[in-house]
């Protein structure tokens, strides 16, 4: 599903990834791990080119993404994400903020039919109204929050949730595109140690329905329960890749092993 | 005392019988009008100046915008608002052969005027804003200006609102110097009282009562404004 192909990323001067090559495959959970500083955030970042690759290619669903000449946003849709400090829209309810995207693009993209029917004699059938396309994504957006046992704060605005409620509602809100996979950036390193759980929770129970995951991650538990690949960067470079039990269980790399030995 | 008194009779006789009411009420229409419309144009002006500024710069296009930009708020906040109202009404216009009423080119110069001091004001105000917010915009797929506009700004918005009101009630006062290209203004209005009644003192405190009552409406407006925008700060 995503191809990564010889990734390179420089901040100015600084070079932080390498040449980075790994296949992420439909159903793939891959963890990604390193120490702090490593590039595996810049990593993740790239892939939805929230940071342009200088170098390289991503090839994702048959495109490489990593050209600056596609439309960016088409593809993102396709490709959740998830973040550190959850980043809800402040100013939009719960319920808004999971409806927006949706409610958006879906808008746009009737808005783009009725003016091409309007020009063209070849027309484009419309299935749908503006009115259908708010009721629908309600009605999936409030179908997601009574998954995560949330519908009473439908109507609230972020700033009254917990962080590990805020984070549960962001992953939702990335599901409600319907994605092909999700980039999490690691989803609880800003959450207090209660909450972690709730967290990871939700997170295994999208693993077990199928949804292609990489995360970036400092829960080592997590990696090694529901993760079926596990890679090890540092200074930018993929140093190694293997199935959780013998990533953690025989680790052949000495700074992988001299990082779990420190960690775990 | 009987002096001050015998002024105040002066001025209602001015004010109320010779119809200075009308005039009055003329040019605080006017004022107001060259005020709002004037802080409008302004906002929306501001808006797209500090969309340009902070839009990211990989690309020749945002530059050379950006370069525009900077220009304009250059030339717009270096020389007096007196001296653009006398430069627009009497060199551009007669040069490019248009007539238009001096109240249109109050509006039209205070609104280029407030845009260039908006538009810094907009600019930290969505330089306030976590950049977070946009990223998380992005992420859905969601486009540079959808997500500007629909989180950003109004978040931005928030935050600039009492200078934004700083800025309104500048141009209240700042419209007295439209008589310099004949706009009939409150200041134009209380002049000519006290021009045709040869007595200036009340005329002029009465004129300053008003533009005080005014700005304290404008506060008290913004003061309400503020709480209903807060709601999305507030823990219920």
């Amino acid at each position: 599903m995503i191809d990564v192909v010889n990734l390179q990323k420089s901040f100015g001067k600084v070079e932080v990834l390498k040449g980075i090559d790994i296949t992420i495959n439909k159903g793939d959970i891959v963890c990604v791990i390193g120490p702090s500083g490593s590039g595996k955030s810049t990593f993740l970042r790239c892939l939805n080119c929230m940071e342009d690759p200088t170098g390289g290619q991503i090839i994702f669903n048959g495109v490489n993404i990593a050209d600056m000449h596609v439309d960016i946003n088409l593809h993102r849709r396709k490709m959740g994400m998830v973040f550190q400090q959850f980043n809800l829209f402040n100013n939009k309810t719960v319920l808004q903020n999971i409806m927006l995207a949706p409610v958006h693009i879906g808008k746009t993209e009737l808005r783009k039919a009725k003016w091409h029917n309007l020009f063209h004699k070849d027309k484009v059938e419309i299935t749908t109204t503006k009115a259908q396309i708010v009721a629908d994504a309600k009605e999936n957006a409030m179908q997601l929050l009574r998954r995560i046992g949330l519908e009473d704060k439908a109507n609230v605005y972020p700033s009254t949730l917990s962080g590990g409620q805020k984070q549960r509602v962001a992953i939702i809100r990335a599901m409600a595109m319907n994605p092909d996979v999700i980039l999490f950036d690691e989803p609880t390193s800003a959450l207090d140690p209660e909450m972690v759980g709730e967290v990871l929770d939700l997170m295994k129970s999208l693993a077990k329905e199928g949804l292609t995951m990489v995360i970036v991650t400092h829960e080592m538990g997590f990696a090694r329960e529901v993760a079926n690949r596990v890679i090890f960067i540092d200074e930018g470079k993929i140093l190694e890749e293997a199935p959780p039990e013998e990533f953690f269980g025989n680790p052949k790399n000495p700074r992988l092993k001299d990082f779990l030995s420190k960690v775990l | 005392m009987g002096s001050f008194a015998k002024k105040v009779d002066t001025f209602l006789t001015a004010f109320i019988d010779n119809g200075g009411y009308v005039s009055v009420l003329e040019g605080l229409k006017n004022t107001m009008i060259i005020a709002v419309f004037g802080l409008i144009i302004g906002i929306l002006i501001g808006t797209v100046i500090a969309t340009v500024r902070v839009l990211p710069k990989y690309k020749t296009l945002p530059r050379v915008l950006d370069a525009i930009c900077s220009f304009y708020v250059g030339l717009f906040r270096g020389t007096p608002i007196v001296v653009q109202l006398l430069v627009f009404y009497y060199v551009l216009l007669p040069l490019m052969g248009v007539h238009m009423s001096s109240l249109y080119v109050s509006v039209i110069v205070f609104g280029l005027n407030s845009g260039a001091y908006i538009s810094e004001i907009m600019r930290s105000g969505i330089q306030s804003v976590d950049h977070g917010q946009m990223e998380a915009g992005r992420a859905v797929g969601l486009s540079f200006g959808t997500t500007m506009l629909n989180i950003v700004i109004p978040q931005a918005v928030k935050n600039i609102l009492p200078t934004l009101g700083n800025e309104f009630i500048a141009l209240i006062k700042e419209t007295s110097v439209v008589s310099f290209v004949g706009a009939s203004d409150l200041y134009k209005a209380f002049n000519m009282i006290g021009t045709n009644s040869y007595e200036f003192m009340v005329p002029y405190l009465v004129m300053a009562l008003i533009y005080i009552a005014i700005v304290m409406l404008i506060t008290l407006g913004i003061k309400l404004m503020e709480r209903g925008l807060r709601k999305s700060d507030r823990r219920s």
